[in-house]
């Protein structure tokens, strides 16, 4: 069997909590072209500078949409979420006036679930 | 084996003891004797025989019953007869015969060698001041006068023989060091060249100035000072060849002693393989620790047990499979389980606990030892003359508190036939006049020294022979061994180039030092 580079994707839509002031989505991000990539222990590819999900809170409404720790999350409402900086990367989940959240993830197990699927 | 019982009972029978022992006590020392001590009489293969020291050292009685050999410090006798393990006595002789054939033959060949070369040096040196003499000697009254410049040329002629006068004695005139076995091909051929030129120059000499009565002086002179400028290139070029062609290393040669192991590395340049060996041979004297052949005694007795636990019977017939025998031993050795590397394991350690507590007696010893002397200031000196001591009386009078300890760690670390007691009372001594420590005293005595720090008899290793596959006057080239064996052991010399080496340059700015924060942040949304 040969290995093919496509990246399987999934699209979870998060729809954030009001507490108190501020509307949270329940998970932490880490990597970002500004960072140290090889410091990420999610990322296969250690030159990998995306966005990645570090930590999802419990019971939180990242963890109900269905978003995992190690997600790399390519795209937030259709922005380009794979070249931006990490302070760009929140200020893109944090925006003010939106309520809900798409996000376009890619999953490692996702990957090696369909390869594996492909090789037997 | 009858041959050891015989060597034990000619070493009971010929050692000599001072008057004060008995016979009583001479059959405790034999009960005595421990399995160490046999050995080294046993591998012992020179025959010292030194008149005791005229009253005891340790007065007390008790004491000597213990230890009867030791109240004769300065003894080291053993009667070696035919019959010792290494028919050691067939060796000796042949050992004493050569020295005296090669003594008068390498001397016959180096003073030759002397003479020939101090004869053309002489010659040389003369010929420039026979070239201008001899036309005012022979045919004065036709000569054209002597002008200015031609007494200048004197003058440089003068100061230049003087010059290569001094040159050469720097260069040459040294003792020899060495005898090699074969010529020095350099130096030989240095002497043919001078030898042609000097000999051409006569030649030109004699047929057109001689022969033809040439009158115009001034040329003849500077035809010699044109010969002694020569000869100082001469002697330039001696130097380049003999003295700096060397200097640059470009070899590492291994040497290995092929009983113990212990090796050093040397660089070396450009040298015959003689001279190369000569190099080696000096700094054996100086960096290797002293052969001592009564270390080796372990390893061979382990080697002995191998070979003596197994028997070959030939149950085929008296056909002669000798290959096939010695290869049923090797195998059957193989096979055997035996624990003798246990019993390494554990004599290694406890001899090593045994000499480290020898050695802490003994440091405590000496160091009680020195304090009970103190050296005497001028003024005191007038103070209390009764009681002065010359350093080598004081080393008299400590040294017996401290000879007890240092002779059994000498025992124990078999180095005791390399220390007599007149050599350590003379070191005592020498200690306390230069205001040594008890540490500094001991550190001749603690670890085994370079052979140069023993006395010549000690040293095992006085004539040596080159063993060599190529000719030795070829040069050294990478790959090279050969062997500098004497009677007891040998030098393996290994020779390698040392390699090209290539070293390219990177230049880095002093600017360029820039350094930046690698972040790793986590931010929740």
């Amino acid at each position: 069997s040969y290995f093919l580079s496509f990246s399987f994707q999934q699209r979870i839509e998060i729809h954030k909590l009001r507490q108190g002031d501020n509307l949270i989505l329940g998970f932490s991000i880490g990597g970002g072209i500004d960072q140290d990539p090889t410091q990420n222990p999610f990322s296969e590819d250690k030159t990998d500078k995306g966005i990645y999900v570090t930590r999802v809170t419990q019971g939180g409404p990242a963890e109900v949409a269905g978003l995992q720790i190690g997600d790399k999350i390519m795209q937030v409402n259709g922005w380009d979420m794979t070249m931006v900086t990490h302070d760009q990367a929140r200020k893109r989940l944090t925006k003010r006036n939106e309520e809900v959240v798409r996000l376009l993830v890619t999953r490692q197990s996702l990957q090696k679930a369909v390869q594996q699927s492909m090789m037997s | 084996m009858s041959v050891a019982m015989d060597t034990e009972s000619t070493y009971s029978g010929y050692s000599h003891y001072s008057g004060h022992s008995k016979k009583a006590h001479r059959q405790g020392r034999d009960r005595h004797k421990s399995p160490r001590s046999k050995d080294g009489s046993r591998s012992e293969k020179s025959v010292t025989i030194q008149t005791p020291p005229a009253e005891p050292l340790l007065g007390n009685d008790a004491s000597r019953a213990e230890e009867g050999q030791d109240d004769n410090w300065g003894e080291t006798t053993t009667a070696i007869t035919g019959t010792s393990e290494h028919s050691i006595s067939q060796e000796d002789i042949a050992r004493i015969s050569k020295d005296l054939e090669d003594s008068v033959g390498l001397d016959c060949k180096r003073y030759l060698g002397l003479t020939v070369a101090a004869v053309l040096g002489l010659l040389v040196f003369l010929t420039p001041i026979a070239f201008i003499l001899l036309p005012q000697i022979l045919w004065r009254d036709d000569l054209e006068p002597c002008g200015t410049v031609c007494e200048g040329l004197f003058i440089s002629v003068a100061f230049k023989l003087l010059i290569l006068l001094i040159g050469t004695w720097a260069l040459f005139f040294r003792q020899p060091k060495a005898d090699l076995p074969r010529v020095f091909v350099f130096r030989a051929l240095l002497l043919v060249l001078i030898f042609l030129f000097v000999f051409s120059y006569w030649l030109f000499y004699g047929v057109r100035i001689l022969d033809s009565k040439d009158t115009n002086y001034q040329g003849i002179v500077q035809y010699a000072v044109s010969l002694v400028d020569a000869l100082l290139f001469i002697h330039y070029l001696a130097i380049v060849l003999l003295e700096l062609r060397q200097l640059q290393p470009m070899f590492t040669v291994k040497v290995v002693r092929s009983t113990d192991g212990e090796s050093r590395y040397y660089s070396l340049g450009h040298l015959s393989i003689q001279r190369a060996a000569l190099v080696v041979l000096e700094n054996y004297y100086r960096d290797f620790t002293v052969y001592n052949p009564a270390l080796l005694t372990a390893s061979k007795s382990r080697a002995a047990k191998h070979m003596a636990g197994l028997k070959v019977y030939n149950v085929d017939g008296p056909g002669n499979n000798a290959s096939g025998q010695s290869r049923a031993m090797i195998a059957a050795a193989a096979r055997r389980r035996d624990s003798s590397h246990n019993e390494l394991y554990y004599e290694e350690a406890d001899h090593e606990r045994r000499v480290k507590k020898r050695r802490a007696r003994l440091v405590v010893a000496v160091e009680e030892a020195f304090t009970h002397i103190k050296r005497l200031q001028a003024e005191e000196q007038q103070k209390a003359p009764g009681e002065m001591m010359d350093p080598r009386e004081a080393a008299q009078a400590i040294f017996p508190s401290m000879a007890r300890a240092l002779q059994k760690y000498l025992r124990t670390t078999r180095q005791q036939q390399y220390h007599s007691m007149e050599s350590i009372l003379q070191h005592l001594s020498f200690c306390i006049t230069n205001n040594m420590t008890p540490k500094a005293f001991l550190e001749r005595y603690l670890n085994p020294g370079p052979t140069l720090q023993y006395d010549r008899d000690r040293w095992f290793s006085k004539q040596w022979t080159l063993v060599s596959e190529e000719a030795v006057t070829s040069g050294l080239q990478d790959g090279i061994v050969f062997v500098l064996k004497c009677l007891d052991f040998s030098l393996v010399v290994n020779v390698k180039k040392i390699p090209f080496i290539k070293l390219s340059e990177e230049f880095i700015d002093p600017k360029s030092h820039k350094f930046v924060l690698r972040l790793q942040s986590e931010t929740s949304v």
